[in-house]
């Protein structure tokens, strides 16, 4: 099957796939903690029991969806060594104190505190309980902060130095953790994480709706997610458009991928809409363009010249046709989810929020979308650092470990197999999960242990019980 | 003199050891879970470690992501010669790691997922086993990177050292769950923690012979003075560590034989260490040569510092929070 390739474009895929099927889990994790925080913090405030059936309903949801994410995290801390040694030999001084960060200060946090949120509020009291519940979400935060610090460094190096063996060494800590693209991805990722889970959380919402328009938890799971979305889609959009102008600064080449920028523009580029990018002629085939409004959305300024793909070496140039695309995606979904917020405003206003079937479908099928741009936007910045992993610096044919090919081979397949199989089986169970209504008592087996997630319920009796009922 | 990259050895090993010993009693209940009685019995053993296994795996991510912090080369060399072994136990924690959610989510999947809990726990303690024989058989480097060939992790040792630790692992998870539960199934498990308490001495005075013979230093730091008190030493403390799990076996103590095995565990790994000593990577590469700049380590140790005691505080509240016997009937309802 991968008998043509070699050990570093296996690698690659390795990497890719397993990166990609494990960013699913904390981007829809860290949106999730922190709606649980919040609806923990309503129920312990207003006493309103929905937001308890709420917390009860989403945090077993979150506690499949967490522990898949563990478990898909831990082989890409090992990635590093086994497939990109060279990679974790120069860049370890740099990038391994900033993931020894992360770990202390996210991961033990979020398994120290997830027990005590999901199965322990009557052991320990409101009070700790929502403690425990705050620092989980506080714990995918710091983990965000961490990791998008190493990831930016990659993307826009800075405050190192190169020493006699070809390592990047660290000068000024500061300049690493805050290197220049890292507060405009972090801001971008969280705010993704957000709009991700405000998606899954609508589309639930819709989709219990559509059976009962009665149903009261779903009525305020839509309601809240609606909110979430008219209000976090335009900060991200703004966002987004911060974040390319500093990719602009930093890494133009992968701009001009973005772009379908073949050629440089002196006059004022213009927004290709859609196009075919055409590689081997490098240009762009029937595209649909505005005229200077690249320049606009860039520079902020009609007639600013922008530098094209010829100015950069072809050995330095980026796959095109997969940035352009990649990036295409994710904005179009980027609109999409603030034209859901709209419609729902509007709906809203008059009063019709949860009447109107066609947006209850609509926020079902927007439901999944979240996670598409988010993996549309990490392709987009991903590819588009390529041909390098710290850009501008190491290349990543410079990176690979010793492996060789079959080794590589041997373990991807392992890889796709068991990642389909098992994260496969865990989709299907969430799925069926958030197709019970909010109020079910049990979302597992009927008759099987008051257990659903990580943590067992050892002297609780009952952990979907709602005080009062 | 004050050597950072000592501290920081020190470190890594606390960190690789807590891994051993809690997740270890974790695997080892996984390994033990066919030899269940029934659906109660497999619920009872299961939701005696459901409330902190990610928390015990957690320090496996600290040992593999420390050592790429400040022992990048060591890391850079470990991981391409274990290849093959860390992917499967990669793989084997998945399908361990997914099934304490998943067991309980389906009725007719049930049995698929039990396999999952068994066979990933058997094979990551297997996995673990023989990444820990590779290592101390040494690993060849050159130019900064390994040298050596795909299956040089493979030999008679190293799967020796294997079963050792599948079988030292059962042992921690039988004493764990005598701790933690009582009647028929803590009876059952005294009467395994017999058999793999011997089992687990069995192994440990077999690959402590070979061990001497893998590497020419660590034949003189043993037999040799100062290290051949150690000699003495090591073996008689593990004997006074299976004496009590024995007479607490035999006695019918809760806590005793848990304890007494994470004992064995512990002079173990310092045997593991003073072998090593000063390599991080026998057979040639030192701890001083593998570590990053020391800037790196300080910024580390620095947060690390501050964090791990509070790390072992909130664990600890964690533990105490869900302490006690588990009792079956109140998994149902």
């Amino acid at each position: 099957m991968f008998d043509s390739m070699t050990a570093e474009t296996l690698a690659r895929m390795q990497f890719a796939f397993t990166v990609s099927f494990h960013i699913i889990f904390p981007a829809f994790s860290i949106g999730l903690a922190s709606y649980l925080a919040v609806l923990n913090g309503l129920w312990l405030r207003t006493r309103d029991e929905t937001y308890l059936t709420l917390f009860n309903y989403w945090k077993k949801i979150f506690a499949v969806a967490f522990g898949m994410g563990v478990v898909s995290g831990i082989v890409m801390s090992y990635q590093f060594g086994t497939n990109w040694s060279v990679f974790s030999d120069k860049t370890g001084p740099v990038l391994g104190p900033l993931m020894a960060y992360e770990v202390l200060s996210a991961f033990f946090l979020e398994a120290g505190f997830l027990g005590i949120m999901l199965f322990g509020r009557e052991r320990v009291g409101d009070k700790l309980h929502m403690f425990a519940t705050a620092m989980v979400a506080f714990g995918t935060l710091m983990s965000a902060t961490w990791i998008l610090s190493v990831n930016s460094w990659m993307q826009t190096p800075a405050g190192y130095s190169i020493n006699e063996l070809g390592q990047f060494v660290p000068e000024d800590w500061w300049q690493i953790v805050f290197n220049p693209s890292f507060p405009y991805r972090l801001v971008h990722m969280v705010l993704a994480a957000y709009l991700t889970t405000a998606l899954v959380v609508g589309g639930v919402g819709g989709l219990h709706l559509l059976r009962s328009r009665e149903d009261a938890p779903a009525r305020r799971m839509f309601s809240m997610a609606m909110w979430m979305l008219i209000v976090v889609a335009p900060l991200q959009i703004a966002a987004g458009d911060f974040h390319g102008i500093n990719t602009l600064e930093h890494q133009p080449a992968k701009v001009m991928a973005m772009e379908g920028h073949y050629d440089s523009h002196p006059d004022g580029a213009p927004l290709i809409l859609f196009g075919i990018p055409n590689p081997a002629e490098k240009r762009i085939d029937y595209a649909i363009q505005i005229p200077q409004a690249s320049s606009l959305i860039l520079k902020h300024e009609w007639g600013a010249p922008l530098d094209g793909l010829d100015t950069i070496p072809d050995e330095d140039e980026p796959p095109v046709a997969i940035v352009f695309w990649s990036f295409r995606v994710m904005v179009g979904l980027g609109f999409a989810m603030l034209g859901l917020g709209a419609w729902s405003l509007l709906r809203r206003m008059r009063g019709r929020l949860y009447e109107d079937r066609w947006l209850q479908r609509a926020a079902i099928a927007m439901g999944p979308m979240g996670f598409v741009a988010v993996l549309a936007g990490w392709v987009t910045t991903e590819v588009g650092r390529q041909p390098f992993t710290v850009y501008g610096l190491l290349r990543t044919s410079d990176s690979l470990a010793p492996v060789a090919a079959p080794a590589v081979a041997a373990s991807l397949l392992a890889f796709i197999v068991v990642y389909f199989f098992v994260f496969g089986a865990g989709t299907f169970y969430l799925l069926r999960m958030m197709n019970k209504p909010a109020g079910t008592v049990h979302l597992g087996l009927k008759d099987g242990p008051i257990r659903t997630a990580g943590i067992t319920p050892i002297l609780q009796t009952n952990p979907d019980a709602i005080p009062g009922e | 003199m004050f050597e950072l990259s000592f501290i920081w050895a020190g470190i890594i090993a606390f960190a690789v050891l807590t891994y051993v010993v809690l997740d270890g009693f974790d695997l080892g209940v996984g390994i033990l879970f066919p030899l269940a009685d029934g659906e109660r019995e497999k619920a009872t053993m299961m939701n005696s470690i459901a409330p902190i296994w990610d928390g015990n795996e957690t320090w496996l991510v600290l040992g593999g992501g420390g050592l790429f912090a400040v022992f990048p080369l060591a890391y850079a060399v470990i991981m391409p010669a274990l290849y093959m072994p860390i992917i499967l136990m990669l793989l084997a924690l998945i399908f361990r790691g997914v099934a304490f959610e998943y067991r309980w989510r389906t009725e007719r999947w049930k049995p698929v997922w039990d396999v999952a809990f068994f066979g990933g726990s058997l094979v990551a303690a297997f996995m673990q086993g023989i990444a820990l024989g590779a290592l101390v058989q040494g690993i060849e480097i050159a130019d900064r990177a390994y040298a050596g060939g795909w299956w040089d992790w493979l030999s008679l040792f190293s799967v020796l050292t294997g079963l050792a630790v599948v079988v030292g692992y059962a042992l921690l998870g039988a004493t764990w769950i005598i701790m933690k539960t009582e009647g028929s199934l803590q009876r059952q498990m005294q009467n395994y923690a017999w058999w793999l308490g011997a089992g687990t001495l069995g192994f440990i005075g077999v690959v402590s012979i070979m061990t001497p013979f893998q590497d020419p230093e660590y034949f003189d730091r043993w037999l040799n003075l100062p290290g051949s008190i150690f000699s003495v030493l090591m073996p008689g403390a593990v004997l006074a560590a299976a004496w009590a799990l024995f007479t607490g076996l035999n006695a019918g103590k809760d806590n005793q034989p848990f304890l007494a095995a994470v004992s064995i565990f512990v002079l173990c790994f310092i045997g593991i260490g003073i072998s090593f000593y000063p390599n991080i990577v026998p057979p040639s590469l030192t701890i001083v040569e593998a570590a990053a700049p020391d800037k790196s380590l300080r910024f580390a140790l620095v947060g690390t510092v501050v964090l791990v005691p509070m790390i072992l505080g909130y664990t600890a509240y964690a533990y105490w929070v869900f302490r006690g016997k588990i009792d079956p009937a109140e998994g149902y309802h």
